[in-house]
């Protein structure tokens, strides 16, 4: 088939983003050729500021070289400026007059300062700032003149006035509004910021307008005056005061724009062969001015563009953050607040530390925080997630306090941490590491960070410093989306609850067939979309969905736990902790009879039996003669129980045997993440039941019910679920609370996560609130349960599935070699 | 190139693998889902992790110890990890699975 020609004018960072995007879907369907009206390839916009200040070179900020056009078969037309755009011959015709014929055209034209219409403003020495040639022409007037003045107290602004500075320059910053960031800040905030900046150096002139700039009498501006007749000496005038969509080209095109290109939710314009995209694109009434907004719709365009078209876009909710190093200030949503809001604020002036939290009918929609930004990225996904914050209200202002507890010296602020301070506990990841891959690959999610540096991908606990340095090194362009938004991986761009939804609705029943059905981009997924798959079939279809033994890791497969050396862990189970001397005996016998060289007690009451042998395995469950205890499994794990009524002399209530029948109600359940149970005969809970997913504590009259306990990356407090009389309704409501969960968690989801993902009203509705429900879920629980048995029993007594486990021995590759 | 017959190619799972006791060391033999078979020293260049316990996609296996990505053609570890895992060659014929050694070197 003949490719399709696609042009893109503009080869800035919405336009390229939108390039790999359709690279990563396909790149068999278009000839590719850029426009591009700068001599330089694509590079990161957003860090022109720290190039300004000399924190980094121009160098390092190119996004994407050469070689890369190159690899991708882009033709890259550089210094051409496009001028006209033919839409009957379907063609683009440039400056130069270089011609480009195109099926589909993508606008990516960016924006352009807007230059305040004052006598004086096309002197020398007066410019915008946008790009890489705005701030050479800074860096140079620095280091041959004395005053600057920069007209706006935005982002941009304060960027150019710091670096500025810091090049040695006298700087004035002229604002027009009250406080400055009015966009970002509130005035409260904005004052501290203004305090801070002033003790730096920098020099304000707030509700001032700008009425004429002079010359010096050499062609070249040399001061400015103000509409109260001040005059203050000016060698250089950045004009800050807003940025406006580049729309002359479309405009003359004749495509619809209203400060804008007007484009629908794939981001097309009135002619459906032209998409627009980025700063120049209007949707919905809104222009874009920041990184993250650009990036979704870039991967909605692409989407369209490689004739998938099952993506929209539908506006974007955006945060913000200034690139001044030491000053930490984010802002999202709807922070100031209005008709019909709450706002919760904390203040304190002298500490330097201002939050404010805006809650709408219980929802988060907006937050300004300065000095102290660690839960910045937290409460921005609270905003996109849109779940009530009823149940978390009174310490919804001291934030997640998400980040691990241990691994990286008690560091929850990431601004202070030093270059060389460790930040990931597991593989030995420093700041300074995490900022350079940040800063030269060009990375914008925690995944990204991940992929490249190592940090935070093997347990996890870091990932929330390293989200705060992601956001303090990129500012608002972080990509920081809640997991429920988030492409499952690399394969697809469906997020978790979407593809869970197409399971259910669709009756899918297969890996291939899922992946068929949803456009996999690979031809049998990778190691983290396949477990997470595998499980939502056999979950939503059980009895139907086979379960796939080579979609799951191998500690699933095996049903045991791989150890460094390639041996394996062997933890049969013991029924709430209890066990028998015969068991014990078996137990020895193994021991000895396998040369296992070490038998550990494990944190879930049982007995670990480590260094096995793969081949072993059959013959250590054969002898043992006991149940698998599912140390390996996304499952359910171990019900911990103290002694309880029978022996112990201050119990209440025989938790011993409750947390024998629950572990009964529950063998051989899969789940999203592992499950682990305690039950305690009295509050003085010897098991530990408030770091427990489900926690059960014995009282006098009855028992006390806790959910989303953890006890290890983060220790996590169960909360209170409920109370209730018997034995029997503890099994009852703790049935129903876990299939919900198998129901509804995401793959790799903890229950603390998922109940601070759904919100523990959700989880109380379904649950406490109706009756039916309760039983309905339970009813699931069992027939999911039905169709599981015993793994080992299972293995024995199926001898083909053993092959796996055994070693060809090819007696001749002795001989011949 | 001396070819050994191994085994039946249905005595090793779709996407699965079998191990071979070879004279330095356990060789892995993988199946894709096309019924390609490769074959790799089972031992990860990070930390000695046996890949034929891994997960198969593709033509990679991720290892189950620290999860690298590992191409089964070249036995290079994908970026940004850097490290090869000792490879050799393996085909299918007549619906055997044939295994020629190659040299460490």
């Amino acid at each position: 088939m003949k490719k399709l020609k696609l042009v893109m004018i503009g080869n800035g960072m919405a336009g390229v983003r939108t390039l790999e995007e359709l690279l990563k879907l396909s790149t068999e369907l278009y000839d590719i050729t850029v426009f591009g009206a700068e001599p330089h390839t694509n590079y990161n916009r957003i860090l022109l500021s720290p190039v300004l200040a000399g924190e980094q070179t121009f160098e390092e900020i190119v996004l994407n070289d050469l070689d890369w056009y190159l690899q991708n078969n882009i033709k890259l037309l550089l210094n051409r400026k496009v001028v006209q755009i033919d839409r009957v011959k379907r063609k683009v015709i440039a400056e130069d007059g270089t011609e480009a014929e195109y099926d589909r055209l993508l606008i990516a034209t960016g924006s352009t300062p807007f230059i305040l219409p004052i006598p004086g403003n096309t002197l020398q020495g007066v410019i915008g700032y946008r790009d890489i040639a705005d701030t050479q022409a800074m860096i140079d007037t620095a280091k041959t003149h004395k005053h600057a003045v920069v007209i706006g107290g935005g982002l941009l602004g304060l960027e150019a006035a710091n670096g500025l500075m810091l090049r040695g320059m006298h700087v004035t910053v002229v604002h027009i509004g009250e406080w400055l960031l009015e966009r970002q800040l509130d005035k409260t905030s904005g004052q501290l910021l203004q305090t801070e900046l002033e003790s730096r150096g920098l020099v304000f002139r707030l509700c001032e307008q700008t009425q004429a700039l002079h010359d010096a009498g050499n062609g070249r501006v040399g001061s400015v005056q103000f509409k109260n007749g001040d005059v203050i000496p000016a060698d250089l005038v950045v004009m800050a005061a807003g940025i406006r969509p580049n729309t002359e080209l479309a405009e003359k095109s004749g495509i619809p724009c209203n400060r804008g290109i007007l484009v629908n939710d794939t981001m097309q314009t009135y002619d459906p062969r032209i998409y627009a995209i980025g700063e120049c694109a209007s949707h919905r009434g809104i222009a874009y001015g920041l990184v993250a907004p650009l990036f979704e719709q870039a991967k909605v365009c692409a989407n369209h563009l490689a004739q998938l078209g099952f993506a929209t876009y539908k506006g974007s909710v955006t945060s913000t953050k200034l690139k001044v190093t030491g000053i930490d200030l984010f802002s999202a949503g709807d922070f100031m607040g209005g008709e019909g809001t709450e706002t919760i604020t904390l203040s304190d002036p002298i500490g330097g530390v201002y939050k404010k939290l805006v809650i709408k009918d219980d929802i988060l929609v907006g937050a300004c925080l300065y000095g102290d930004t660690a839960d910045g990225g937290w409460y921005f996904r609270q905003i996109r997630e849109n779940h009530g914050i009823g149940e978390i209200r009174d310490h919804l202002m001291f934030g997640e306090n998400a980040l691990g507890d241990v691994g990286h010296q008690g560091q929850d602020k990431a601004m202070s941490m030093a270059d060389s301070a460790e930040v990931c506990g597991c593989n030995g990841v420093c700041k300074g590491t995490i900022v350079k891959a940040i800063q030269e690959q060009g990375l914008f999610s925690v995944d990204e960070v991940k992929k490249h540096t190592k940090a935070a991908s093997s347990c996890g606990s870091c990932a929330g410093l390293v989200e705060q340095i992601l956001i303090n090194t990129v500012g608002g362009a972080a990509d920081v989306k809640p997991k429920s938004e988030k492409a499952i991986c690399g394969c697809s761009d469906l997020n978790h609850g979407q593809i869970r939804q197409a399971i259910r609705d669709q009756h899918l029943l297969t890996i291939a067939d899922t992946m068929s059905y949803l456009n996999w981009r690979t031809p049998n997924g990778c190691a983290t979309c396949r477990p997470a798959l595998n499980y939502y079939l056999i979950s939503t279809w059980p009895g139907e969905a086979k379960d796939d033994p080579q979609s799951r890791l191998i500690n699933e497969r095996a049903h045991a736990n791989i150890q460094k050396d390639g041996t394996y862990s062997v933890v049969p189970r013991m029924w709430g902790g209890v066990t028998n001397p015969s068991e014990l005996r078996r137990i020895a016998d193994v021991a000895d009879k396998y040369n296992v060289p070490m038998v550990k007690v494990t944190g879930g009451q049982r007995i670990d039996l480590l260094g096995i042998k793969k081949q072993d395995l059959p013959g250590v469950w054969k002898d043992l003669d006991m149940p698998s205890g599912h140390a390996y499994g996304k499952s359910i794990r171990t019900v911990k129980t103290c002694v309880g009524s029978e022996f112990c002399r201050f119990g209440t209530q025989n938790s011993t045997q409750l947390g024998i029948e629950l572990e009964h109600d529950l063998f051989n359940m899969w789940s999203p993440h592992k499950v682990k149970l305690a039950v305690s005969g009295c509050p003085r809970n010897c098991s530990e039941a408030g770091i427990k997913d489900v926690g059960i504590i014995g009282v006098d009259s009855g028992w006390e019910m806790y959910i989303g306990g953890n006890g290890g990356i983060k220790t996590e407090v169960a909360e209170f679920f409920v109370k209730l009389k018997t034995a029997e309704e503890v099994r009852e409501y703790n049935g129903a609370f876990l299939q919900l969960y198998r129901e509804e968690a995401f793959y790799l989801e903890r229950t603390v996560h998922y109940m601070q993902r759904v919100g523990m009203d959700h989880i109380k509705k379904a649950v406490l609130e109706d009756p039916a429900r309760r039983q309905a879920l339970n009813e699931r629980l069992q027939f999911s349960l039905s169709f599981e048995q015993d793994p080992w029993k299972e293995r024995l007594e199926q001898p083909l599935l053993k092959k796996e486990f055994d070693t060809i021995a090819v007696k001749q590759l002795e001989v011949l070699v | 190139m001396n070819w050994l017959d191994i085994c039946a190619l249905d005595e090793i799972n779709a996407l699965g693998s079998r191990i071979v006791s070879g004279p330095k060391g356990e060789i892995a033999i993988f199946r894709t889902s096309d019924d390609e078979v490769f074959a790799l020293d089972d031992r990860c260049p990070h930390k000695g992790g046996p890949l034929s316990q891994g997960l198969i996609y593709g033509k990679r296996v991720a290892c189950p110890l620290h999860n690298w990505q590992i191409d089964l053609a070249s036995g290079e570890a994908q970026a940004p990890d850097i490290g090869c895992a000792h490879h050799h060659h393996a085909r299918v014929e007549n619906g055997r699975v044939m295994l020629a050694l190659r040299d460490a070197g």
